[in-house]
């Protein structure tokens, strides 16, 4: 499953496409600490956040996640949104809590 | 294939622009065909430098030197310093200021992960004249 094809189908709002239509997500980590999310995410999953910097797109595309779920109603700034669209990185927003999105996610791999 | 060089000035004055240099030599090592588990080890491990290089001792410069069967990272700044390397390694155990928290770093994890993700790393310091991290990742 896409990013985009996730967001749509829980009417997530995608606040950067990057490369979301393409490429697939295989599993998540949700974590706020961003040191930790660069030891343990891995490639392709799905970054489940609340930590809304620049930094956070830094580190999304070092890691080499599919994408960045932005959750709590957090937003990105305009410096941040402009990097993640320069760099490629797909970005969505949504008011629900991490748990909730690593829950529907989750089952959408089948992992619960 | 000769060595390939780069070099970096890692700027101490905005955390923001922390992982140019990373993001930098990520896509030249893509454009060189590294595959994509060097390049992530090599993208995290000078991340996490460059941060540290910011948080603790206002910039710094990086030199990368890339042969056919390694890629050596040098990352050396003139801060402050680190007191006790053997303490400074242990996961979670940091100095990082409140504002550095806030923005998801400063837990200890930053020199762990560089030794995690390198084959080699040593670490040179002397209070009060600067650090240098020396990482290498095989090929």
């Amino acid at each position: 499953m896409t990013p985009i094809e996730f967001a749509a189908k829980y009417d997530i709002e995608v606040a950067v496409l990057g490369n979301g239509d393409t490429r697939k997500i295989n599993g998540g980590y949700c974590g706020d600490l961003l040191s930790m999310v660069m030891g343990r995410a891995q490639e392709d999953n799905a970054f489940i956040t609340v930590m809304a910097n620049i930094n956070t797109i830094a580190v999304a595309v070092l890691a080499d996640v599919s994408c960045i779920i932005l959750c709590e109603g957090m937003h990105f700034d305009k410096p941040s949104l402009l990097k993640a669209r320069e760099q490629e990185v797909c970005v969505l927003e949504t008011k629900e809590t991490s748990f909730s999105i690593a829950v529907k996610l989750g089952k959408e791999l089948g992992l619960c | 294939m000769s060595a390939l060089h780069w070099t970096y000035d890692v700027d101490g004055s905005d955390f923001t622009r922390a992982g140019e240099a990373s993001s930098n030599l990520k896509k030249k090592l893509r454009a060189l065909g590294v595959s994509p588990d060097v390049i992530r080890r090599v993208s995290i491990a000078l991340y996490e430098g460059e941060i540290n290089m910011v948080i603790h001792a206002d910039g710094g410069k990086i030199d990368v030197e890339m042969t056919p069967d390694r890629i050596e990272m040098v990352l050396r700044d003139t801060g402050k310093g680190i007191p006790d390397i053997e303490q400074a390694m242990q996961a979670g155990w940091s100095t990082a200021a409140d504002e550095v928290r806030a923005l998801g770093f400063g837990a200890g994890m930053g020199l762990p992960n560089m030794k995690k993700n390198t084959d080699e790393m040593k670490i040179e310091s002397t209070v009060g004249v600067g650090t240098t991290v020396y990482m290498t990742v095989r090929i």
